[in-house]
């Protein structure tokens, strides 16, 4: 044991007080390095997701020609929005190390739901989704209390959950049967778009509040003596957002109509959907008590029990978090096929967030992820889908290449957890 | 003498039929090392657990400041300003120095965490406690040693100005160099008038930092007595046997669990 400490002590500066300790990450030269170090040491983040994405987009544009058309951008964009909803609800109980595998008949549970308060009761549209969040809300009670009183083993408790939920639209849709869903605002998140203009406004408000965000709080940590990174840093990131968000709102608010009589243009409006949630959940998981205790219960839950946190309610609240936002999911899938059966949220739904999630760097080992994780898995597994779909392929295939892509991504989370435990990053 | 800072008096605790502590009175004083030594199921860590608060006493009275209080779990005890440092750390290797140090205790503004106030605290604190071997308070806990573990899990005692720290075993897993920066340490703690407690199967260790030694043996004290009053062999016959020449539990044959 005392050799092990001593190893790892090594790296340890003998020399340099604590007085004179390091404030800044340096120049940009060295925050590349640090940000290599750490990579070697198997901290990988979203790297492998974005190059995958590179590697995909460029694998099936070279195989279709209709791959890369702004029409089906915007598809994909749709496409994806369900399945990065659901995988940021899953990221909330893979940072504490469970899982939810109901997630994903919760969704069409809560769907059906909420096109039943529609069509019988002649609900509003935002009163029927907040039935239907609800409705998850109440599932995700259950699970947790299960999970954290009873101590079951979360993925027996959402197994049960998984077979049982099932039950629900078949019983109230009925075998073979399927409920219209064309409320115009639920539908329209998928077959409506964003005024041009409005999108236009969105995109620069968004780029310009985080680019003063990021000069403010650079400016605030360097003048209080704080650790912050260099400038050239915080610019670039400002750059690289700046050009994703002007870029991809720039080709949605082209005209994509395949057909020249009507002109179809602006940005889809389920992506301000996913939008708005991931900013709502990155402040929470990065800046509020409840999103540090939800790190610190998936890192040592014992840890975090004698720093008096509730660990019971914090693991209760992951799941009443991960299936609210499979309601969303649900409607935002439901809203794409315009309907809700008894299958939706069936076969490989929940597996597809999983695999999002785990891509886009969120560990299954608890206690790593973010919600911007499930954005850009979600967008990995919508591209496979999508590109397989255009190539006309047999649906087996599209089984194989998910399968191998989720195992792909876990093998690569068991990697880098196994060289950060011997890296000690 | 001083007052002492907490006092435990008459403290029994049985679990089922097993009587683990019989009569123990304990004291810390401020600006004190109070060693507690004894050998594995001697009642250490139960003596310990009862001070944390996380065990209640079967009989006994609880005293803070010269106060008899009334202590109802962790909570009620960190109210106090007792902390404790456990062997096994309690630190979230996924999270930095300032996290881990804050965690439960976060600061907010209207805005959400004050990452400001908290970071500037950590490194105050740090920098108080002579802390030389951090580079940086914003390092993940997963990339620290043995000894700067401790370190933060110390530091992060310290935070709360705690007047009572206990620690468990602190230098049991450290090498040669870490226990000696972990030992200054405790030593700094007393010297800014903190009691602190060591639990220690290490003489050595007890020997060159304690000011005074408490030995349990089979649940009840043995000796409770300045560490200059006594030399190693004494205590580690008060550890093994209950006694040591005038020193000890009268007629040890009668200790029985």
């Amino acid at each position: 044991m005392s050799t092990d400490t001593d190893t790892a002590s090594a790296p340890s500066p003998a020399a340099g007080g604590f007085d004179n300790d390091n404030r800044q990450a340096g120049s940009i030269a060295d925050s590349a390095r640090d940000y290599v170090n750490r990579l070697r040491g198997g901290d990988m983040g979203s790297l492998p997701a974005i190059l995958g994405l590179v590697v995909l987009v460029v694998i099936f544009a070279s195989l279709n020609d209709r791959f890369l058309t702004t029409y089906n951008m915007a598809n994909l964009v749709v496409q994806a929005s369900a399945i990065i909803v659901l995988a940021m609800g899953i990221v909330f109980v893979l940072l504490l190390g469970e899982i939810d595998l109901s997630a994903g008949v919760a969704g069409g549970a809560c769907a059906t739901i909420t096109a039943l308060m529609l069509i019988d009761y002649d609900w509003t549209w935002w009163m029927a989704t907040l039935a239907g969040v609800a409705f998850g809300a109440v599932i995700g009670l259950a699970i947790g209390s299960l999970v954290s009183f009873l101590g079951i083993p979360s993925f027996v408790v959402t197994l049960a959950f998984f077979l049982g939920l099932q039950a629900v639209p078949l019983k109230l849709i009925g075998s073979g049967g399927s409920l219209r869903f064309n409320d115009p605002v639920l539908r329209g998140l998928s077959i409506k778009n964003v005024p041009v203009t409005a999108g236009w406004v969105a995109a620069v408000v968004i780029v310009v509040a985080f680019a003063a965000l990021s000069l403010w709080r650079y400016r605030s940590l360097s003048a209080k003596g704080l650790i912050h990174p260099p400038i050239a840093l915080v610019v670039i990131r400002i750059a690289v957002l700046a050009v994703i968000v002007l870029g991809l709102t720039a080709l949605l608010n082209a005209n994509r109509s395949p057909n020249p009589i009507f002109d179809i243009s602006g940005i889809p409006w389920a992506a301000p959907v996913v939008i708005a949630l991931l900013l709502f959940w990155t402040y929470v998981l990065t800046k509020t008590r409840f999103g540090r205790h939800l790190y610190a219960v998936g890192g040592n839950a014992e840890a975090a029990r004698r720093a008096g946190i509730n660990v019971l309610r914090v693991r209760i609240m992951a799941f009443v978090i991960c299936t609210g936002m499979a309601a969303l999911a649900g409607l935002l899938s439901a809203s794409y096929t315009g309907k809700v059966s008894p299958g939706s949220g069936g076969s490989n739904t929940l597996l597809y967030a999983v695999a999002a999630a785990v891509i886009g760097g969120t560990s299954l080992f608890g206690g790593r992820g973010r919600a911007l994780d499930a954005v850009i898995g979600g967008l990995v597994i919508a591209t496979i889908s999508n590109g397989l779909g255009l190539l006309n392929q047999a649906a087996y295939i599209n089984f194989v290449v998910t399968g191998s892509v989720l195992l792909l991504a876990a093998s690569v989370d068991a990697i880098s957890r196994r060289r950060r435990s011997s890296a000690g990053v | 003498m001083v007052e002492p800072l907490l006092e435990l008096r008459g403290v029994n605790k049985s679990f089922g039929v097993v009587h683990v502590l019989h009569d123990v009175d304990f004291a810390v004083y401020p600006g004190q090392v109070t060693a507690l030594v004894g050998d594995n199921g001697a009642g250490k860590s139960t003596l310990v657990k009862i001070v944390a608060g996380i065990y209640g006493r079967d009989s006994g009275d609880y005293h803070f400041e010269g106060k008899k209080v009334e202590v109802h779990g962790p909570r009620d005890v960190a109210a106090l300003g007792v902390e404790v440092v456990y062997q096994d750390l309690a630190l979230c290797d996924n999270l930095d120095i300032v996290e881990n140090m804050f965690l439960g205790r976060e600061e907010t503004t209207r805005f959400g965490l004050d990452e400001v106030a908290m970071e500037t605290r950590a490194r105050e604190t740090l920098a108080s406690l002579s802390v030389r071997t951090v580079k940086s308070v914003r390092q993940s806990v997963a990339s620290l040693s043995g000894g700067q573990r401790q370190t933060v899990a110390i530091a992060k005692a310290v935070l709360w100005n705690s007047k009572v720290v206990l620690l468990d075993e602190p230098t049991a897993a450290l090498g040669v160099a870490q226990t000696r920066q972990v030992l200054d340490l405790v030593r700094r703690l007393a010297d800014r008038g903190l009691g602190v407690v060591l639990i220690s199967h290490n003489m050595g260790d007890v020997l060159e930092v304690a000011d005074r030694i408490t030995a349990l043996y089979l649940g009840r004290v043995a000796a409770d007595v300045s560490a200059k009053d006594v030399n190693h062999s004494q205590i580690v016959e008060l550890i093994t046997a209950g006694r040591s020449g005038d020193l000890g539990i009268a007629d040890p044959a009668t200790a029985t669990v």
